[in-house]
């Protein structure tokens, strides 16, 4: 009973995406779809914060490696299928966070943070000053890629409500593979680096392997959710690798819960809903974000994901107390 | 490059380090003694800015007095700043005080939107410094970069002053070697983490106020500051106001020559020039403990 109360809201919403764009406007499935890949941009990160206590504040850049390894990759008249944009993308990203991880893990803390921005901003202007990607006004895609299965063209990307799909089957396939991973011995030892390193140092643990390698599978999966932004905008800038980007990025999984899969998913949705719900009541929405963030710090600790159990804590208290 | 221009980029160098080692000291004393990631530390440079934008427009002319208010009214605002926001964060995570300090740059950047606009603004340079000295036939240079150095360089001296000749100055030492001993031994820690708090505002503040005129003052300025300055202070060892004044030099001096030098791939140079650093030192030039 309890596991089908856990379950349950998972699964009705779940359905409600799955049937969304039937109802919604145009606008609207890309609004959501905008906010599915930033929950598995979100959960990338969280693998280092939440889960093995690396704070990377610079995971824009594989998410902007990504991205601009698209476009670099479909020039003019090409058509390109996305069996191989697709992997080719993800790859160049976690190539990227495995050459930048051996460097920046021989560092922690305080230190950990401001190498990994460090790479990202080298990223940043590698992009934004030189003409490689067209400079600061970064580029748009000449074509989106196309889908062929048996020769039939199953999707397509001019089609923003089969984005929505294949963005959310990636959602939920990346969600339950990063389940699946976490239960695993490999996920217990991230776990064990987290809260001992030195502890798992003296198990006979190579602790620096574990680290590179989840730091290159984060490094792919911001690949994975810089590849699905290009193709719903269809443009590249170098906005995507800066700062700012790998700060809102921290702040939703943050804000969602740390160490938890689903937080970082709450996290997205609250911080596009809130976005968008503050944008179009007053101008100043930034300001709306900025005192919310602050209320969060104050009231929540432990972010959204950690109200059910706060609730819960509150119930019990309450029922010994009559 | 010849030697005229040398001289002038090598000056413009030192001025550019000279503000940076202001801004990233302050930063380097709230992390060192608070254990406080200041991402705002940037909003407080922006401040500074504004504020001579706001002084300068109408309410005094003349400049010790514009620096006198401002520098009082920083004191002041800091001062506030960390009792309402800041004393909240000592016991909390870094990832925390990283969230809470973000959410302040917004409301900072909002508020600034709704005081002053979104347009780049002007601070006329002060009558006294606006000229410039003439140093071949087409090559001249600002006094008023000049006036920033000295002004930098006085503020420096008293910092350093303060730190190692005055009893604060002996707390904040203890302070950030021990803050667990300093508190066994009777002294207010919480004012004296207002007061260091109050202080690394008023030296960012201070900064943003006298680059105001030759930089123009203009949304998102405290941005670029901010993520240079964490630079400084990683390069420099957390909590080494030395240390920030080297590393401020290294890196001014790396951005001004990679411009001339490698001008498209200046902005990497730096971060660049941070990798090395850290990967020479993993703590910094000077580490401590």
């Amino acid at each position: 009973m309890a596991r089908f109360f856990r379950t349950f809201p998972l699964i009705a919403a779940l359905a409600v995406l799955l049937v969304f764009p039937m109802f919604g406007q145009i606008f609207y499935t890309e609004l959501v779809a905008k906010t599915l890949i930033l929950a598995i941009f979100a959960m990338s990160l969280d693998l280092l914060v939440g889960y093995t206590g690396l704070v990377s504040f610079g995971h824009a850049a594989y998410f902007g490696i990504a991205a601009y390894t698209v476009a670099l990759l479909t020039p003019a008249g090409a058509v390109n299928s996305i069996w191989w944009i697709l992997p080719v993308s993800v790859l160049a990203a976690a190539l990227a966070a495995l050459v930048i991880g051996v460097f920046v893990l021989r560092t922690k803390g305080i230190y950990f943070i401001m190498v990994t921005l460090a790479f990202a901003q080298m990223a940043f202007f590698l992009f934004h000053d030189t003409d490689l990607g067209g400079g600061s006004d970064g580029i748009f895609l000449n074509s989106k890629p196309t889908a062929h299965l048996f020769g039939h063209e199953i999707l397509t990307f001019e089609n923003p409500t089969h984005i929505y799909y294949l963005v959310l089957a990636l959602t939920i396939f990346v969600y339950l593979s990063l389940r699946w991973l976490l239960k695993t011995s490999f996920g217990h030892i991230l776990i064990g680096i987290r809260s001992n390193e030195h502890r798992m140092v003296a198990m006979g643990y190579n602790t620096f392997n574990y680290k590179l390698a989840i730091f290159t599978m984060a490094g792919g999966l911001a690949g994975l959710a810089g590849f699905l932004q290009v193709l719903l905008t269809g443009f590249v800038t170098p906005e995507m690798l800066a700062w700012h980007q790998s700060g809102n990025v921290l702040l939703v999984v943050i804000l969602g819960g740390i160490g938890t899969l689903i937080g970082p998913v709450l996290g997205a949705f609250t911080f596009v809903a809130l976005q968008e719900f503050a944008q179009g009541l007053v101008d100043r929405w930034q300001l709306v974000m900025g005192i919310f963030v602050i209320l969060v710090v104050f009231a929540l600790p432990g972010g959204l994901a950690a109200i059910p159990a706060r609730v819960r804590r509150r119930l019990v208290k309450g029922a010994q107390h009559d | 490059m010849d030697i005229v221009s040398l001289l002038i980029q090598t000056l413009n160098a030192v001025q550019y380090g000279l503000v940076l080692f202001l801004v990233a000291s302050g930063l380097t004393l709230i992390f060192g003694i608070m254990r406080i990631i200041n991402l705002a530390h940037g909003s407080f440079y922006m401040i500074g800015a504004y504020m001579a934008f706001g002084l300068s427009s109408g309410i005094t002319e003349t400049l010790p007095a514009m620096i006198a208010v401002g520098l009082i009214l920083s004191f002041f605002i800091g001062f506030v700043l960390e009792w309402v926001f800041y004393a909240f964060l000592y016991q909390r995570e870094h990832l925390e005080q990283v969230l809470l300090t973000y959410g302040l740059i917004l409301v900072f950047e909002e508020l600034r939107s709704i005081l002053f606009g979104n347009d780049v603004l002007g601070v006329p340079v002060p009558e006294v410094f606006a000229g410039s000295i003439p140093l071949t036939d087409t090559l001249s240079y600002p006094v008023y970069r000049i006036f920033i150095s000295v002004a930098c360089l006085i503020m420096a001296g008293l910092l350093y002053y303060l730190i190692r000749h005055t009893r604060l100055g002996m707390m904040i030492r203890a302070g950030s070697h021990d803050r667990t001993m300093v508190q066994a031994l009777g002294i207010n820690i919480n004012l004296l983490f207002r007061i260091v708090f109050a202080i690394g505002f008023m030296l960012a503040a201070f900064s943003g106020m006298i680059s105001a005129p030759m930089t123009s003052v203009s949304p998102g300025m405290g941005n670029q500051v901010l993520i240079i300055s964490f630079v400084v202070v990683v390069i420099g060892g957390i909590g080494s106001v030395g240390g920030a004044m080297v590393a401020a030099m290294v890196i001014a001096f790396a951005d001004v020559f990679g411009k001339v030098l490698v001008p498209a791939y200046a902005g990497m140079f730096v971060y660049l020039v941070m990798a090395l650093v850290l990967l020479w030192r993993p703590e910094g030039i000077f580490r401590k403990g």
